[in-house]
């Protein structure tokens, strides 16, 4: 695949980033330096000299790509000039992925990086903008085909396979001519055509002999016997079983088309296979509960249960309330039907854990992003907000939307020929390469001559690193030892160190709060990347770097210890973006805080660890790793770089500012609280240290809160631990959690900005802070919020204090607990309550609401009951700076006692306002939790 | 995909006369034994649907002359199925009705159809039986009913005939064939009856069901079976029982707009539990690709 890239200058390759980073990053103002390179810039170039050193692409076993690197090092030393190196950290691994026509691209990236760079890079390098349909898969050690987290790192999801990828479609959009550009549509025929000849797709004869026709007309033109001859189709492949027969009526088909250009044939092309029954189908075997053998097909629409090729039943996205697996079952619970009372689940047995989860995930992913709407432009990720995974890109609709805003005149590219018979797709893919790009390009694709090409470029950029680079090489060779101990903490403290960990976990904390509000259940890997994508999405324009420009879309502030909070929330103004990072971590704290009494910081980590051990249970290690996400880690960690060093105390001004700034908002949480097996978390947080090295940082901390914990002993500690599970599991499992929530309040703020011009502009990214996207997000966080914990290694005293308080709250034992976020003035021991309130807001929405109020044109008032829940919304019309903006505050209050979940009923309830208003974004989400604890339980 | 288009095309309509034999049943021709047929008057019966679809619809109709050795052999329907340019050729669930595929096999080469068989009893598709009547195209997918005529195993073969279709089992309650209580009345629209056993079928054919349709629902079982055609002159014919068999449904016909509608007597041919889309097998001949 080449594309034409005419517009994009060939920079892109990693090579070019390495080159460009500075630029680059300062023009973005350093946010640029994701996930991938963690490192700073400087580092990338040292990177690169390892990969070099391979003279073939490094796609052994890790073990064995890591010792060659550091062995390399030696050797890259000497390629590099000069001798003096300053600090290395990043080590560069180099990916082949296998492209749509067959060809391989080489790209080298740092090893820690997230999925998404990669896929950031393919779709680059493809001069690809509409890349949420795409996706990026590798083969587990079963050699089944997985897709990559694009939020969590490479390296934890294809742990010691070889460094190989596939780019695939992976959301077939139903109706391809809505797609903006022909060059993704050609790719999607790319992916159908393999679907096709693999037998994937199944089709008649008539089927396949119309599709080749297509192929062959956008492939080769216009039928010209003389310039063709006359064995030209037998090159091409159209079906599993191509026979002589099939390749006449193509050719037959052929010669009608004259004069359609490429672009038309694979449009017709893509109108025949939409149609397929089994298009965009992707097929699981499992058992019945009876143990029969099916096949649970997983499209747009819904699930479709096949028996052989026959379909024996389907469940449209809207009939499935729930999903979720536990070790190797998968399940679903359906809505009643018309004439049922009560729901029911269905199970299905999978072949075994992995591909329980592998199914799940594919679930989650595609209802959120076929069925989950979000309305127009900019930001939604709303949908996404679910559970611990989460399906973290764009949804259709987003990607619909931010499709219209592609500019770019139609990029040119050449269609390469494919799919043929006994071609080395190497050879096929090469020479496009070459014509198209930059001999940087050209040589990432294949092999290892262009590897070596990549050397010598990069070694020209890299000279003056070198020394840092190695310098780089030999810490990770250090870090590579720390991770294969994985369990060991001083590697966290060694992480600890470096800022960027530290902001990626507080990121993490915010998607798994996601994750954990949004669903249904279940556990997952990834990430909630979406704001990110979003944001690369928007920022995917070759002129910046996909990091660069997103900003972190969401800015949850967190209040959780409800007097330390409210009290600095009126402080300090503006450090949004790291108080945002910060507020996140502190909410986890303070939910960990709960369950845990004394054990100050760490322990509280460790709870969180729990948490998520809890509800994956098999999805864990995931989660460890896709927590963080990547382009608002970075990008925090720019704007904060200094605040990620920042002692807790200071970080926790910052919070307060922030949110004082943001006015504060609100989620609440409180965790049932019941006792699950402790061991058995612990036991998986082990597990998940273990697996995830490249979160080091913060697995090590949670680790270390872990083992705290544990010697604390502290029953309250335990019981913190505990409750968040429970949460957790009552969305992924059908576990009944039993929880004393008794109320919940949840309130949302949507804004509307009817000025077109700003809202594209933060949709793009362009402005970092303003986004209604970042809203949404944080709305989901919030929603999320209950189950997570965040670790505060470097708690200051201060934060300890908070801790305690929050402490008290759960501990009914302890008078001091604050009764409500909004009473914490009150020192009043409720012994009975506890009361959490989380609040997130945008940054930008509160900057703007505090800096003008504007003009009230209109207000309203309705309530709405229902038996559990009551909901009051205020609409307001506001007239700012010529913005007239509709705010819509909902007030929802969850009545109810253990048997209900709030939780869902909160993700409900926000679904519902997001749908009733797809064209608002959520700025603000409060949540506050009363729970009331029974002094057994309590003491207990 | 290259054979989907909205249903109701055709340009050929292929039927089989109504043989002296008429009312007994292959084989021992007992089971019928209660009923009392009158061969004559489904004769003319027979005469007058083929005129409709030759006259009134415009089809070119193909006849196959009566087997008296072959009782059956005028329910044409169930020997075939047929989409696009490719004709399955059935496994009927009696053993002596699986030779009347053999007029009808040749009809179907000559029209150069793709034809596909079933297969040997003993190989892959052992055991497997299908009937037509129990096959229903929507133009978008297959629905076929699981009764006392068609199995699993059939619709399996079906299914991997038909490739680029959806193909969906639904139960058929009671001993009836699919589409004696439900047919196709239009591109999108699916007329099937209001018994307890056609409801609970619809729920399930709307729960398999990716696409959506119209639902024109009948009191009387036997007038849910219709012939729908858009025939070459583009308009809706729609040939349906008369209101002397089916008085409480035709006012539900009527409801249709735009439709030239065409009562077809068909009462003898129902004694034996037939209906009128048993008489014929329709096929589309005019390649249309988009």
């Amino acid at each position: 695949m080449s594309g034409g890239f005419r517009f994009f200058v060939p920079l892109k390759t990693q090579d070019s980033e390495a080159k460009q980073p500075q630029a680059k990053k300062e023009a973005e103002k350093g946010k640029s330096k994701a996930a991938a390179d963690p490192a700073s810039p400087q580092n990338q170039p040292e990177q690169l000299p390892a990969a070099v050193g391979h003279s073939t692409p490094a796609r052994k076993e890790q073990e064995k790509q890591e010792e060659d690197q550091e062995s390399h090092r030696s050797s890259t030393s000497r390629l590099s000039r000069s001798p003096v190196r300053g600090v290395k950290k990043v080590k560069m691994m180099q990916c082949k992925i296998t492209l749509l026509d067959g060809s391989d691209y080489s790209v080298n990236v740092e090893k820690r990086a997230k999925g998404q760079v990669l896929l950031d890079k393919v779709c680059e390098y493809l001069n690809l903008l509409e890349k949420d349909y795409f996706g990026i898969t590798y083969r587990d050690i079963e050699s089944q085909k997985n897709w990559l987290d694009p939020s969590k790192e490479l390296k934890k999801q294809i742990r010691n396979g070889p460094w190989n990828f596939s780019f695939n479609v992976k959301f077939y959009p139903p109706d391809p001519s809505q797609l903006c550009e022909d060059i993704t549509r050609y790719y999607l025929c790319l992916q159908l055509r393999d679907d096709v000849v693999s037998g994937r797709l199944p089709c008649s004869f008539a089927t396949h002999t119309l599709l080749g026709s297509y192929t062959v007309q956008s492939e080769l033109g216009d039928y010209d016997l003389e310039e063709l001859g006359s064995d030209y189709i037998s090159e091409i492949r159209f079906a599993p079983n191509q026979t002589k027969e099939l390749e006449e009526k193509v050719m037959e088909l052929h010669k009608t088309y004259k004069g359609m250009t490429p672009a038309v044939a694979e449009i017709h092309f893509l109108e025949n296979a939409k149609k397929l029954s089994m298009y965009g189908v992707d097929l699981h075997h499992a058992k019945d509960s009876e143990g029969v053998e099916i096949m649970l097909g997983v499209c747009a629409s819904g699930l479709l249960i096949y028996r052989d090729r026959l379909r024996i039943n389907r469940f449209a996205w809207p009939k499935i309330l729930k999903i979720s697996y536990k070790r190797n079952n998968f399940y679903i619970k359906i809505r009643p039907g018309e004439f049922e009372q009560f729901e029911s689940t269905i199970g299905f047995k999978l072949p075994n854990h992995r591909a329980a989860k592998r199914l799940w995930k594919v679930c989650v992913e595609h209802h959120t992003f076929f069925r989950l709407v979000s309305p127009e432009a900019p930001p939604k990720k709303f949908l996404s907000l679910g559970s611990k995974f989460r399906y973290s890109g764009r949804t259709q609709a987003q990607t619909r939307s931010a499709s219209a805003q592609i500019a770019r005149p139609a990029p040119l590219f050449e269609r390469s020929s494919s799919k043929r018979y006994n071609m080395s797709r190497s050879l096929d893919g090469a020479p496009i390469t070459e014509n198209h790009e930059t001999p940087v390009k050209g040589n990432a694709t294949d092999g290892a001559p262009k590897v070596i090409a990549k050397e010598d470029i990069i070694t020209t950029v890299t000279t003056e690193r070198k020394a840092e680079e190695e310098n780089a090489e030999r810490e990770d060779a250090q870090e590579v030892a720390a991770e294969t101990d994985a369990t060991t903490p001083l590697r966290h403290d060694t992480k600890d160190s470096e800022p960027p960990p530290e902001v990626v976990k507080h990121q993490t904390n915010i998607s798994e709060l996601k994750r954990s509000f949004l669903e249904t259940g279940s556990n997952g890997g990834g990430g909630a990347p979406g704001l990110t994508e979003w944001e690369k999405r928007l920022s995917s324009s070759p002129l910046r770097s996909p990091r660069g420009d997103e900003d972190p879309m969401i800015e949850p502030l967190e209040l959780q210890d409800a007097k330390d909070e409210q009290t600095e929330q009126e402080a300090g103004p503006k450090d949004t973006v790291a108080a945002v990072g910060y507020l996140v971590k502190y909410v986890a704290d303070s939910v960990v805080t709960d369950g845990a009494t004394s054990s100050g910081p760490h322990g509280i980590s460790l709870s969180t660890t729990m948490d998520d051990d809890v509800f994956v249970d098999g999805t864990l290690r995931e989660e460890a790793g896709g927590k963080t996400q990547d382009s608002q880690e970075e990008e925090e960690e720019a704007s904060d770089k200094s605040a990620t060093k920042l002692s807790p105390g200071a970080v926790r001004q910052e919070v307060s500012q922030a949110i004082s700034d943001k006015k504060g908002t609100l989620i609440i949480f409180k965790q049932a609280e019941n006792k699950e097996d402790e061991e058995t978390s612990k036991k998986e947080g082990l597990v998940d240290r273990a697996e995830s090295e490249t979160d080091g940082n913060k697995e090590q901390k949670r680790q270390a809160s872990l083992k705290a914990e544990i010697k604390n002993g502290d029953v309250s500690q335990i019981r913190g631990v505990d409750s968040p599970k429970k949460a957790m599991a009552s969305w992924i499992s059908e576990e009944k959690v039993e929880s004393s929530e008794v109320v919940s309040v949840f309130t949302k703020e949507l804004k509307e900005l009817k000025t077109l011009d700003e809202p594209q502009q933060k949709a793009e990214g362009i402005q970092p802070k303003s986004s209604p996207t970042h809203v949404t997000v944080s709305a989901s966080l919030a929603v999320s919020a209950p189950g997570w914990v965040s670790p505060s290694h470097k708690v200051s005293a201060d934060q300890e204090k908070a801790v305690v308080v929050t402490e008290n709250e759960a501990e009914s034992a302890k008078p001091k607990a604050p009764d409500g976020v909004e009473v914490a003035a009150k020192d009043v021991p409720v012994v009975h309550t506890e009361t959490k309130t989380i609040t997130y807001e945008s940054a930008e929405v509160d900057t703007n609401g505090d800096a003008d109020p504007g003009v009230l044109l209109s207000a309203q008032t309705i309530t709405s009951e229902t038996t559990s829940t009551t909901t009051t919304t205020h609409i307001t019309k506001t007239v700012k700076g010529g913005i007239s903006e509709t705010r819509i505050e909902k007030r929802i209050v969850i009545t109810g006692d253990a048997d209900i979940d709030h939780d869902e009923a909160l993700a409900q309830a926000i679904k519902e306002a997001k749908e009733q208003h797809p064209d608002m974004s959520v700025t603000k989400v409060v949540v506050h939790k009363e729970t009331e604890i029974t002094p057994e339980e309590g003491e207990d | 995909m290259a054979n989907m288009c909205s249903y109701g095309r055709f340009t050929h309509a292929v039927v089989r006369g109504i043989p002296e034999t008429f009312g007994k049943t292959a084989g021992e021709g007992r089971e019928n034994g209660e009923v009392t047929v009158d061969q004559a008057k489904a004769q003319r019966q027979f005469g007058c649907l083929t005129g409709a679809l030759r006259q009134k619809v415009g089809l070119q109709l193909i006849e196959i002359p009566p087997d008296p050795e072959l009782p059956e052999s005028w329910r044409i329907e169930d020997v075939a199925v047929i989409q696009g340019d490719t004709a399955l050729i059935t496994r009927p669930f009696k053993q002596q009705r699986r030779s009347e595929a053999d007029a009808v096999r040749r009809v179907m080469s000559e029209l150069s159809l793709t034809v596909v068989e079933m297969g040997d009893e003993q190989g892959d598709s052992g055991g497997a039986t299908l009937e037509g009547s129990d096959v229903l195209f929507t133009g978008r997918e297959f629905f076929v009913g699981i009764s006392s005529h068609t199995n699993r195993r059939g619709a399996e073969v079906l299914a991997d005939t038909f490739r680029d279709f959806a193909v969906s089992t639904v139960p058929v309650c009671g001993g009836a064939r699919l589409k004696n209580f439900c047919s196709m009345g239009g591109p999108d629209t699916i007329i099937i009856s209001g018994g307890d056993g056609a409801k609970k079928t619809l729920r399930v054919m709307e729960q398999l069901t990716d696409h959506h349709y119209d639902v024109l629902t009948v009191p009387e079982e036997s007038a849910a079976n219709c012939i729908y055609v858009k025939g070459p002159s583009k308009r809706d014919f729609l040939l349906h029982r008369p209101a002397e068999e089916i008085p409480d449904s035709v006012p539900a016909f009527q409801k249709l707009p735009d439709y030239t509608l065409l009562p077809t007597a068909c009462s003898e041919a129902s004694k034996l539990g037939a209906s009128l889309s048993s008489l014929c097998l329709l096929i589309n001949r005019k390649h249309t690709y988009f």
